[in-house]
């Protein structure tokens, strides 16, 4: 099938539909408006139904309810909007409800501004709202990743009964790039016995997150633990890019790695053996990609476009065996290649330390 | 072959239209494209880009920094960005609207009347395609017949009367640089 040039944002729409949603609940915020612009045209030529709120918080709860009753559903904002949503993705994560989220960060805090950022990292993998609960988190870098990671999205919410967020920025929501959609295939969603779809002579069915005795709840904390323990054994994803005998080992996801990717290649050019670890899922943090390269490489660098957030998860993987050093660039600004080279060479041979 | 392009100029210029229409004919080529456009709260007259990369191989930064060719349509676009160009890097100057020179010595530069070429051919609109044309003869990054395929594709039916016009502008951009190419080589 041939390509088509799409633009990001687009493509989290069209990836979506493909993936089986169907109903979109959500409130305009630059930098992703097109998506829900996008939606709005094409659920309802599947027959799937798009809704403006009226607040970000209504949407969330919106959320909440199509989940509750069984159906595969999503909603998207940015930095300020996504804010206002954790008490009810608090909530979704307390009663199980698979669902999918889409952050197209923006410089923060506060109203900050509409420019690319990543700042929303520790939002994002902390869990966000209150309570003991993770989110799994995915991280594209390409428009054609956006299409294929949906599709993904929408299947770990299913598997585990949780809410799935996809974090990007506004480079990635703006730019355009060549996809293939591949055949549109009729999506058969997961049954789900456990949605309030009515008693029909059967059991109760109750979506909540209230445990009002303590012993009760704990049992539920303990349940929900076993499930992120899981997670983080299975579904930890990553790709690795150059890693072969590098000596220095670049992470950065999203756009961040895209531009540490040109990076990488300019520095092999010269010589300089330097690797590329690039997280697709947030959380579970891809632990299992340092495993190989610990031995060899003599430090890390990562890249953000933050003050620094996803470095404290790779200190932690890391655990003081080799430095760990950050380079970043923040209010909606971006690393500039040349600008981390000249850290990378800093770094490299020892001269950083 | 990897050419990363800057295209900058008035909002409402149709420099990001410009981006899209090359992205699109180095798809239809078969290579590596991304299109990348300034966002922020822009308003028209204000100043507009975006960045557009075509290479043989998979494109690792979509981010068009340090482009190797810079086309320039308004005076701000040039004192903004000339510097960014890589050293023997192209520079594509619309001499209709700038009336200052680049001062860069390490890059080669045009200067194109792409607004009254583009008059002579019947109208002001195919501006960007002449100094377009310009581009794919000094790089050879797309074929003129990628970028007239990609206007059928891309163009509502009833707009395909354009492509004619689009295509003449193509040629006069490629002719002018093909000529001045040629009169610094004698």
């Amino acid at each position: 099938m041939a390509k088509i040039l799409m633009k990001g944002n687009e493509a989290i729409g069209e990836g979506a539909v493909r993936a089986g949603c169907r109903y979109f609940f959500g409130y305009p915020i630059t930098p992703q408006s097109e998506l829900p612009h996008y939606l709005a045209k094409r659920l309802p030529e599947v027959g799937g139904l798009y809704l403006q709120s009226e607040s970000e918080t209504a949407a969330i709860n919106m959320v909440y309810g199509a989940a509750g009753a069984g159906a595969r559903v999503m909603t998207s904002s940015s930095g300020p909007g996504i804010s206002l949503m954790q008490e009810g993705i608090s909530y979704l994560a307390g009663a199980e409800l698979p669902c999918v989220i889409v952050n197209m960060i923006r410089g923060g805090p506060g109203l900050g501004n509409i420019a690319p950022a990543q700042s929303d990292y520790f939002q994002a993998t902390r869990g966000g709202g209150h309570g003991d609960y993770r989110v799994i988190v995915l991280a594209p870098a390409s428009v054609q990743e956006i299409i294929d990671l949906m599709q993904v999205a929408f299947d770990l919410a299913d598997r585990y009964r949780n809410p799935v967020m996809v974090a990007g920025d506004g480079i990635l929501g703006q730019m355009m790039e060549p996809v293939e959609l591949g055949e549109e295939k009729e999506i058969e969603i997961p049954p789900r016995p456990w949605a309030a779809t009515g008693r029909m002579g059967g059991d109760k069915k109750l979506i909540s997150s209230l445990y009002i005795v303590p012993e009760e709840l704990e049992q539920h904390n303990l349940k929900l633990a076993q499930k992120y323990t899981l997670i983080i054994e299975q579904e930890q994803r990553w790709e690795e890019y150059q890693l072969a005998g590098a000596k220095l080992v670049l992470v950065a996801f999203g756009t961040a790695a895209r531009i540490c990717k040109a990076v990488v290649d300019r520095c092999r050019e010269e010589g300089l053996a330097v690797g590329l670890i690039r997280p697709i899922t947030l959380w579970p943090f891809p632990q299992k990609a340092f495993a190989p390269v610990i031995n060899e490489a003599e430090g890390f660098l990562v890249v953000e476009m933050s003050l620094g957030q996803m470095v404290e998860d790779v200190r932690l993987t890391v655990n003081g065996r080799r430095p760990v050093y950050f380079y970043g660039r923040c209010g909606g600004m971006l690393p500039v290649a040349a600008d981390v080279v000249r850290e990378v060479k800093k770094l490299y041979g020892g001269e950083g330390q | 072959m990897y050419q990363a392009i800057l295209i900058a100029g008035f909002g409402g210029q149709g420099v990001l239209s410009t981006g899209q229409l090359l992205a699109y004919a180095g798809m239809l080529e078969g290579k590596h494209v991304s299109w990348i456009p300034s966002y922020g709260p822009e308003m028209r007259g204000g100043t507009a880009n975006c960045g557009v990369t075509i290479s043989d191989y998979p494109i690792s930064s979509p981010v068009v920094t340090e482009p190797t060719s810079l086309i320039v349509m308004n005076r701000p676009s040039l004192e903004k960005f000339e510097g960014s160009v890589v050293p023997g890097g192209l520079i594509l100057v619309n001499s209709s609207l700038i009336d200052i020179k680049a001062t860069r010595k390490d890059v080669r530069v045009y200067y194109i009347p792409a607004n009254e070429l583009a008059e002579e051919l019947g109208s002001s609109k195919v501006a960007n395609n002449v100094i377009l044309g310009a581009l794919l003869e000094l790089t050879g990054v797309v074929t003129p017949d990628a970028v007239e395929k990609s206007l059928r594709e891309v163009l509502p039916p009833h707009r395909h009367d354009m492509i004619p016009l689009n295509r003449r502008a193509l040629e006069a951009g490629a002719a002018l640089v093909h000529r001045s190419a040629a009169a610094r080589a004698g």
